[in-house]
């Protein structure tokens, strides 16, 4: 007899794993949320930190569609800013400094106030299943029995988690908790294929043995801008963070004893993040550099640990000690946390359907780092979808898929389960080529309806967002409709600010496409112009501003989606097709792409494949039309 | 996927035609329709022999033959594949391709064979065109340019501009998504050297395109100069036939008279005008201004002078109009048989041109480049009426237009492969446009990655079925 009886089981309450249980029960089901520590729910054992290049628009899209990342992140700030802000609107990104503390009291309440969630310490060792081979339930070290419709795999690094520093290694969950040592053999018993990855953590150092003054101050954004976008409440930031440089004389120390990084004694077999590189790989990767960022940031308002951002090792603790005291301002410095590295079981993502649920084995989901990513915001948006559709699936109804075109959550799926990863992935803007479109700054308005319609978005926020797209709408029509009559106040400004002044009446559009000018400076030529709400201002703004642009983004949009619309057949055996190379043929019965704009991108499928595919969907077409 | 079959022979009274079945079943299907003469079995043949015999029908010997055998992965189309030579007649031919139908093969469609060649990776996309150039090819020029694709080395060129395009996309890729781990930012001046660069290369290949189309097509080439100066009678000369009336009227030729000739390895399109002189009638008017026009539009003018007459006000005014306007002249002094030694000086003063004149293909055509080389050009004496000098004339002709063996420009671009360069160079240039106008780089690097793509979808690297289908329909049957 089960302990208790649930619709959805989650294991593991990290990020992906909160948000995975917040969705399902949000959606009426009934979760229990399965953790190793209660104390190390929303756990952030990394950097204290959300947001940052494109994980800053993943938030944001979470929050959109009704996730409880960026409310978590707006209430436990303690710095905030907005990246890339020179280089375009595309790859503006949010980043805040996070109290770590704060933020897991926050979500660990967030879950705990949830109607039909159930939190609940214990480590599950097995998932069951009934006679039929379906997924029913999950079993904890203590040998109770929880039973289950669904069951949603978030382990993160906990897995057989190793922690090595030097020499040293030792079983261990991330910032020394217990590890998951018996859930991988159940998985693989179930079919799963599992494999080993690493990441790595630097140390963090108390503030009393910083000398602050030789570092360079890191202030946060004078108006900041929140992650939710049902955040109204002035925000504000409450510490700064700093930033210094190594030099020849750490590089020096690092090199002397990079025989005793764990890394590099062969000592570690998973495989490391690439877009995240520990210092003793800086080093030896880019031997040309004299010296390296990096950033001290402060855990929290009640601790006086310093986050080492940059620094990240597998080397000994003394080794550790050693070449952070090279480091100007650091001369005297005090490790509180040394520095390691973790190895964990994750599975191959392209085993997962784009609901996340694993093609083989239904009614079994996985997301966040067990899928092979790195990163909290990736975790979180994989755990919503997985949540999301689990829930979906068991209510009878159609799956949450989002496209490339939709989300950088989408890209970040499709590459997952289309491409796989052969290293810890990591959202970057670059993986999406609708970056123009996918915006962190309109988030809201892709993706609220959605949310609305999977219903985690209340009616009254969707209707908001109505009335919000109704006037940008108008605002954008109003600027391309508007006249401007040359005068000689708007001709100074526009020789002030370097472009052509003007002889002629001129549309305001088309002075607001000069990159040169902006809405706002053009306010005292517009004397008929709204008082509208900042966010409406910015969106009409950027319609105009970059209209080109979005046009041709919207084309390819079209192509895509047009690729999209061939759907391929599950039950195809691309082995059986003439014309299809041997890899492409064995790549495309591992994924089972469900069109041939998936089929496209997988890796090992060429262009000459994507038209055998056509031309047999073409046969195909004409002999049932015949 | 059933075997395919196509003459691939002209289909009309020949020595010998070609039947061509290529698929896994072609040796099959062949050994149905072929009976060898030393008895042997055709699914026993290694690839590259062939075997005497008869092809069979169920009325009996159809005709006798010679059956080829290519083995998979060793074919054109990298399939089994039989080729049958029988004899050329237009009936015999039809009923053995009928036979291998009602054998099991399916008639080919348009291009089917080389598609078959780019789906088993014979062959890349352009040099599956090339193959298709290589058919159509009608002179020297047109034939190497298509070999030269056919090894590839447009692929080469267009993959060498967009990996730089991709390696650029890259860096600011970095910039973008590591702004805090101080990668270095591209400075503007670097970005607009690059594409500046690549625009460079992109026009570069599209001038190719008009070169090709010229010379596919002939070089527009006018003939122009006074009335009765002879260039009725010269256009009969190139022609080798009396296609213009000569008469020793002067203005006897109204009309624009138009007529393909090959001299050499090159095609001219020789258009006859009517003579240039004021004080004309009305018809004779329209013909002069019709005249002006084809000149002004020529990529060539061949300009005549009658040497038996001392230069007058209309000759020097012509030759100095000619020399100004930066097209490509040859002055020719006609009537040398009846011309006195004098005259032909004074000509050769008036059309000494001192202007530094182009070489190279690309300037063969357009005239005004920059790659110029420093020759002045003498005058050439000739008679139309004999035929002396037109050696000469073909040599010089040949000169300018001709084959140059290590051309880089001799890459004759299709409609299209030039779609994809006018992309690519469009949104190269927006991109620039957009860089100097200050925009913003998430905005430029939209431009940057069209451009890419235009360049993959050239080499074939990334296209949509819509493609395929163009490149193909544009093969004849049996290719």
């Amino acid at each position: 007899m089960p302990l208790n009886e649930f619709d959805i089981a989650v294991v593991g309450a990290g990020h992906a794993g909160c948000e995975a249980a917040l969705a399902a029960a949000r959606l009426g089901m009934k979760t229990a949320l399965f953790t190793i520590s209660l104390d190390a729910v929303a756990n952030m054992p990394c950097n204290p930190s959300i947001g940052g290049t494109a994980k800053g628009h993943l938030v944001r899209e979470i929050d959109a569609l009704g996730g409880e990342m960026g409310k978590a992140a707006d209430a436990t700030f303690l710095q905030s800013r907005m990246l890339n802000r020179g280089k375009g609107p595309a790859v503006h990104s949010l980043r805040v400094q996070s109290d770590r503390v704060k933020y897991h009291l926050y979500m660990k309440n967030a879950v705990e106030h949830t109607e039909g969630l159930f939190l609940k310490q214990d480590e599950i060792t097995d998932i069951l299943t009934d006679k039929n081979g379906r997924i029913c339930g999950v079993r904890s070290k203590l040998g109770s029995e929880y039973s289950a419709r669904a069951v949603i795999i978030a382990g993160g690094t906990y897995l057989k988690g190793k922690i090595f520093v030097g020499s040293v290694s030792y079983k261990s969950g991330p910032d020394h908790t217990l590890p998951a040592d018996y859930l991988s053999d159940s998985l693989e018993k179930l079919g799963v294929t599992l494999r080993r990855f690493k990441t790595g953590t630097p140390c963090r150092v108390h503030r009393r043995s910083i000398d602050l003054s030789k570092l360079e101050v890191q202030y946060g954004d004078e108006k900041i801008t929140p992650f939710s976008f049902e955040n109204d409440k002035p925000l504000e930031n409450k510490v700064c963070c700093y930033m210094g440089y190594t030099n020849e004389e750490t590089h020096k120390v690092i090199k002397e004893n990079i025989g005793r990084s764990a890394m590099y004694s062969g000592q570690i077999e998973g495989v490391g993040p690439r877009y995240c590189p520990s210092i003793e790989d800086k080093i030896k990767r880019f031997s040309d550099k004299p010296r390296h960022q990096l950033f001290l940031e402060p855990m929290g308002l009640d601790t006086e640990e310093f986050y080492v951002q940059g620094m990240s090792t597998s080397l000994p603790e003394d080794v550790q000690l050693a070449f952070m005291r090279t480091i100007k301002g650091l001369e005297n410095v005090e490790i509180m946390r040394n520095a390691y590295a973790i190895e964990y079981d994750c599975c191959d993502p392209t085993q997962l359907l784009p609901t996340l649920e694993f093609k083989n084995i239904p009614g079994l989901y996985g997301a966040g780092q067990f899928n092979g990513t790195s990163g909290y915001e990736e975790a979180a948006a994989q755990g919503l979808i997985a949540g999301i559709n689990a829930a979906l699936k068991l209510l009878g109804r159609p799956p949450l898929i989002l496209d490339r075109a939709s989300s950088y959550i989408g890209t970040l799926i499709d590459d997952l389960v289309t491409k796989g990863c052969q290293d810890p992935y990591r959202m970057m803007t670059s993986r999406s080529e609708y970056r123009l479109l996918l915006r962190q700054d309109n988030a809201d308005l892709r993706l609220t309806e959605i949310g609305h319609d999977v219903g985690l978005i209340s009616d009254g926020r969707y209707q908001r967002l109505l009335k919000k797209k109704a006037l940008i709408e108008r605002e954008t029509a109003r600027l391309k409709q508007t006249n401007i009559p040359p005068n000689e106040k708007l001709n100074e400004l526009l020789i002030s600010r370097g472009t052509e002044p003007i002889s002629t009446g001129i549309k305001l559009s088309q002075l607001i496409k000069r990159p040169q000018l902006d809405y706002a400076s053009l306010a005292p030529f517009d004397p008929d112009r709204p008082d509208l709400p900042d966010e409406v201002c910015e969106q009409a703004e950027l319609n105009v501003k970059y209209e080109g642009y979005i046009a041709i983004q919207l084309e390819q949009v079209e192509a895509m989606r047009k690729l999209e619309n061939k759907k391929l057949s599950a039950d195809t055996d691309y082995s059986q097709i003439k014309g299809l190379r041997l890899e492409a043929a064995e790549k495309l019965n591992k994924i089972k792409p469900l069109n041939i704009g998936q089929a496209s991108r997988i890796s090992g499928v060429n262009p000459a494949d994507i038209n055998v595919l056509l031309i047999r969907l073409a046969q195909t077409k004409s002999e049932e039309n015949s | 996927m059933q075997a395919i079959c196509a003459v691939s022979t002209p289909l009309s009274e020949g020595a010998l035609s070609v039947i061509r079945i290529s698929g896994a079943d072609a040796l099959t299907i062949a050994e149905k329709i072929f009976r060898r003469a030393d008895g042997g079995k055709v699914c026993d043949m290694a690839g590259y022999t062939c075997a005497y015999g008869n092809v069979v029908g169920s009325e009996g010997i159809i005709d006798d033959a010679v059956l080829t055998v290519f083995r998979a992965p060793r074919s054109y189309t990298g399939e089994n594949t039989a080729e049958i030579s029988c004899h050329g007649g237009v009936y015999v031919t039809k009923k053995i391709l009928r036979l291998c139908c009602e054998n099991g093969a399916r008639p080919a469609q348009r291009g089917e064979f080389t598609k078959l060649a780019f789906l088993n990776g014979k062959m890349s996309l352009t040099q599956a065109e090339a193959v298709m150039d290589v058919i159509t090819a009608q002179d020297e020029l047109s034939l190497r340019s298509a070999d030269r694709i056919k090894q590839g080395e447009l692929f080469t060129r267009t993959e060498n501009l967009r990996q730089r395009l991709i390696k650029l996309l890259g860096a600011l890729a970095a910039w973008a998504d590591y702004p805090e781990d101080d990668i270095p930012e591209l400075s503007g001046e670097q970005l607009c050297e690059t594409l500046t660069e690549s625009v460079e290369t992109v026009r570069r290949l599209l001038k190719n395109y008009d070169n090709g189309m010229l010379l596919k097509k002939g070089i527009p080439t006018a003939i122009a100069g006074k009335p009765n100066v002879g260039k009725s009678t010269l256009m009969n000369l190139l022609l080798g036939y009396q296609r213009a009336i000569v008469t020793d009227i002067a203005g006897t030729t109204r009309d624009v008279i138009e007529e393909s000739v090959q001299l050499g390895s090159v095609t001219l399109r020789l258009s006859d005008t009517a003579g240039l002189r004021g004080g004309a009638d009305r018809i004779e008017s329209i013909g002069i201004e019709l005249a002006k026009k084809r000149i002004a539009d020529s990529a060539l003018v061949i300009a005549v002078f009658d040497g038996s007459q001392p230069p007058d006000e209309e000759d020097i005014k012509l030759a100095e109009q000619l020399k100004a306007s930066g097209q490509r002249v040859i002055f020719l002094i006609n009537k040398v048989d009846i011309s006195k030694e004098d005259n032909a000086h004074l000509y050769s003063e008036l059309c000494r041109n001192d202007a530094r004149i182009n070489s190279g293909i690309d300037a063969r055509i357009n005239a005004g480049n920059d790659a110029r080389i420093n020759a002045s050009i003498d005058a050439i004496e000739i008679s139309a009426k004999t035929g002396a000098g037109r050696e000469r004339l073909v040599q010089r002709i040949e000169e300018m237009f001709g084959a140059a063996g290590d051309d880089d420009s001799l890459l004759f671009i299709n409609e299209r492969q030039k779609d994809c360069l006018d992309r690519a160079e469009k949104r190269l240039t927006a991109a620039l446009d957009a860089l100097s106008g200050g925009m913003t780089i998430d905005a430029v690097t939209i431009d940057l990655t069209q451009a890419a793509e235009a360049l993959s979808e050239l080499i074939g690297e990334s296209v949509t079925e819509s493609v395929i289908e163009e490149v193909f329909s544009n093969f004849c049957v049996g290719k």
